[in-house]
């Protein structure tokens, strides 16, 4: 049987009726419809499904919703639009068929909020987990590179 | 996003709306109006509606999978128009043949084919508003036409400074003759055009708004999974019905075609649902084949007699009469597109009418896929195309499509069907694996005196593009070409730049090696192979010098060049490597690309497609191979199929080289050179030639052994 658990997604408090082992993924896309949030491939490979769970970067396709109760949970559409990531990744144009960008997205925020000058190594670092079958991680680059400019300069 | 418009609300509005009937010898704008029924208007074609609102709406008969398509198309049709870029929008076009692509008579999205195939229809459709809305100003003020201009989105009379918006204009236009041959601007009148307009999906997309085919909701849904067979034309033996309705949400179980499906209220439900249908299956028509096996059987068809494309007379004589003969065998495995969103689509069927929604490259695919099962007309298939998440010919797939229409005519409710990424690696259709034996004859010049070329495997089941090779792109007299099928039961699809993908690897690889058999520097020996001043000539120039081919490297660095020319466009790719001799890892420096595919709308995303081609041909090249086993496929996630990541994405630098010729693709043609480029460089940096995809280090480790 389903139980009920109440989720903090976006600073908002969400009612679901859930089985406690569903991941945090299809509650967010299917239940609650935050589409922003991307099923690449349900093992944690692709990171098209990264949220921040306490400011953190997390797979939620590898987060049961039970665990998650009572912490911060983010997704792409809680990042506010002029946040300075999100306005690199429209300047540098970086998006092509977008699907695995609010992931990338959501991966990126979490490191220059951390680290506002970061080597080539750590952002490779950080963006490894996040693939693109399009091909946009030079662009990923030079995005992150001018957000992280954008946090220093503020 | 960009809703499917209704085509009675689309042609009910008031205002001036042109159309485009485009043949391939003639082009002709036409008015439209409400009681229009001439046939001719109803020839495929673009269109253009202008609204007294001063709305100007152009449809759209092509998907946006980040290609930039559905900024390219308002921005050639604006600029023609003079039209204000803000007061531009667009719609998906209703799926009906009136709308569609004028040169395939479809609505599609593959082949390099958008601009094309629409570039002078549009720009003639905006050509043909301009005119009239400037005739329209002329007549309402009483004064010469050559003293009023198009300018932004309004009409001025020069001498007066008066002006009217195109809104105000439209009564009277569309009462108005359309211009037979209306004037197209000179390249320096452009506005938009040659501009890197920022692309009109990445607000949405950047933000977390843009809807996929996976975010498609509608009201009464239930989700659909299939089980399918684990083996190519694997029967069902048994399964359990009973035990998948138990689980709590299943609604449904069908048996069908494609295997049996399960209809549940949530994901999780279905997924149970197939857990505990626990389907058995037999083994297959071909229960022992595997990647060792499929390896053999492409080797094995080069001995084969093939069926000959072309058999150029000379070929004997060449050969017998040559200073030197070379022969190379190379080998390429099967590719998945391994798109990120993964094949699904929605359907609801209901008593007169059928909606699909799906991320697809083909509408008309989808409604011939949709018509054959429902029994309906084709144009009774409404098709509603989100944006796509990737495509590269993937997405002219219909299986999740006949899926989702199958389930939701079975149960009566709407059907969204999701694949898992284990789903979509196991049961799409794949970039054919190949064989190809290349012999060729060199003269004492070091010139080709003739070519023989075999190809294995292609088209085995489905288009898999290629065929065989009809023709050169350098100058060579004597050519034979013949072509081997594939005797296994494995769906191929087109994959990004189908036929380039395979002969651009072996084509190129092999003129290095000719070159330097003739001692000859291989940029040189293209050269000397190209017809001079061409343009195929100028681009490998133009490489080149950008990346100063006769420059010295730095020791253990090698340099590799290829090109290619397909899709309407040349392009010709320099890569700097390393190689570790420990770990056989290769390491990309640079890669530097130089294009000529005519005229460029838009640098930027031209400039993205290059790189993005690049970067997707270097993750094949480097590491992907569809695995075999037991008569289906091994493969199964990103943890098996590896994906290009971050630190092996090479540094691409784009160079364009504009011309007035024919406008060509952008989306394929910069993936073909990668490869051989990279394999080249790999030669040059330590002597070693590599024949068979992928060169992961493990294969070029066991090269570099084997000297």
């Amino acid at each position: 049987m389903p139980d009920s658990f109440t989720l903090n997604i976006n600073g908002k408090a969400h009612t679901v009726q859930v089985d406690g082992d569903v991941p945090l993924l299809w509650v967010i896309r299917e239940t609650l419809q935050l589409t922003g949030t991307k099923f690449g491939c349900g093992i944690a490979q692709c990171g098209a499904c990264t949220v921040h769970v306490d400011g953190q970067p997390m797979r939620s396709c590898q987060l049961q919703v039970s665990r998650v109760v009572g912490r911060e949970i983010t997704t792409i559409e809680g990042i506010r639009e002029d946040h300075a990531v999100k306005q690199a990744w429209i300047d540098v144009q970086v998006p092509q068929c977008g699907y695995c960008q609010s992931g990338q997205i959501m991966s990126a925020v979490a490191l220059v909020e951390k680290n506002s000058n970061p080597s080539e190594e750590e952002i490779i670092a950080a963006m490894e987990g996040n693939l693109c079958r399009c091909g946009t991680y030079m662009r990923i680059k030079r995005a992150i590179r001018q957000a992280a400019q954008e946090v220093r300069n503020s | 996003m960009n809703n499917s418009i209704d085509r009675r609300e689309f042609l009910t509005r008031a205002g001036l709306t042109l159309a485009v009937a485009a043949t391939s010898s003639s082009l002709k704008v036409f008015a439209i109006s409400p009681a229009a029924t001439g046939s001719e208007i109803f020839s495929p074609g673009p269109w253009l509606q202008i609204t007294p609102d001063n709305q100007v709406t152009i449809l759209l008969c092509k998907s946006e999978m980040g290609q930039g398509i559905h900024t390219a198309i308002p921005m050639i049709v604006a600029d023609e128009l003079e039209a204000e870029w803000g007061q531009v929008r667009t719609e998906m076009a209703p799926v009906l043949p009136e709308y569609a692509d004028p040169r395939i008579n479809q609505h599609g999205t593959f082949g390099s084919m958008s601009l094309r195939n629409m570039y002078l229809p549009l720009r003639n459709l905006g050509a043909a508003g301009r005119e009239i809305l400037v005739e329209a100003a002329a007549q309402k003020w009483s004064v010469p036409v050559s003293q009023c201009e198009a300018i932004q989105g309004k009409v001025q009379h020069q001498p007066s400074g008066r002006s009217f918006t195109f809104g105000e204009l439209v009564e009277e236009a569309s009462a108005l003759p359309v211009p037979e041959n209306p004037r197209l601007k000179e390249k320096s009148e452009f506005k938009l055009m040659g501009t890197p307009v920022a692309r009109r999906d990445i607000p949405a997309k950047v933000q977390g708004k843009a809807k996929y085919g996976l975010d498609t909701f509608v009201p009464g849904m239930l989700y659909g999974v299939v089980a399918r067979p684990p083996a190519y034309g694997a029967n069902l033996t048994s399964y359990d019905e009973r035990a998948a309705k138990q689980v709590e949400g299943v609604r449904h179980v069908v048996r069908f075609d494609r295997g049996v499906g399960i209809c549940a209220d949530t994901l999780q439900a279905a997924w149970k649902g197939r857990q505990a249908l626990d389907s058995k299956w037999d083994r297959g028509i071909d229960p022992n084949m595997s990647t060792a096996s499929v390896e053999k059987a492409l080797a094995d068809g080069l001995e084969k007699p093939g069926r000959e494309d072309r058999n150029d007379e000379g070929v004997p004589s060449a050969l017998r009469q040559a200073d030197k003969r070379v022969l190379a065998d190379y080998f390429l495995p099967y590719l998945s597109h391994a798109i990120m969103e993964p094949m699904n689509a929605t359907a609801h069927v209901q008593a007169d009418q059928c909606d699909v929604w799906a991320p697809t490259q083909s509408q008309t695919g989808v409604q011939r896929a949709a018509a054959s099962i429902t029994g309906m007309k084709q144009e009774e298939i409404k098709v509603h195309t989100p944006y796509l998440g990737g495509g590269y010919g993937g997405r002219g797939a219909t299986e999740g499509v006949q899926e989702a229409v199958t389930l939701s005519k079975a149960t009566g409710r709407p059907i969204k069907v999701v694949w898992t990424r284990e789903e979509d690696i196991k049961y799409e259709a794949y970039r054919p694996g190949y064989a190809h034996r290349i012999e060729a004859s060199l003269d004492e010049q070091g010139q080709v005196t003739s070519w023989t070329h075999k190809v294995v495997g292609g088209a085995s089941r489905g288009p898999g593009g290629g065929g065989g090779l009809r023709s050169l792109q350098y100058e060579v007299q004597n050519l034979k070409s013949e072509s081997v099928s594939l005797d296994k039961p494995i769906p191929t699809r087109p994959w990004r730049a189908p036929g380039g993908s395979h002969f651009g690897f072996t084509v190129e690889s092999f003129m290095d090696e000719l070159a330097h058999a003739a001692n000859q520097d291989p940029v040189e020996f293209r050269l000397r192979h190209l017809e001079h001043d061409s343009r195929h000539h100028k681009v490998v120039e133009l490489v080149a010098e950008k990346a100063g081919w006769s420059k010295p490297l730095t020791r253990g660095e090698g340099r590799g060049i290829a090109t290619y020319y397909s899709h309407g466009s040349y392009v010709s790719e320099v890569a700097e490597v390393s190689v570790d001799r420990n770990t056989g890892v290769i390491k990309i420096h640079r890669i530097v690309c130089a294009v000529d595919c005519g005229p460029v709308v838009n640098p930027d995303t031209l400039e993205a497609q290059m790189s993005g081609a690049i970067t997707m041909g270097w993750s094949a090249a480097l590491q992907e191979k569809v695995e075999f086993a037991d008569g289906g496929v091994k493969s199964s996630n990103y943890s098996d199929y590896h994906l290009l990541r971050m630190s092996d994405a090479p540094e691409v630098e784009v160079h364009m080289m504009e011309s007035d010729a024919a406008i060509g693709g952008g989306g394929e043609p910069s993936l073909p050179p990668i490869a051989p480029a990279v394999a080249n460089a790999v030669f040059a940096a330590t002597g070693v030639r590599i024949r068979t995809l992928p060169l992961t280090p493990a294969r070029v480790l066991a090269a570099l052994r084997q000297g």
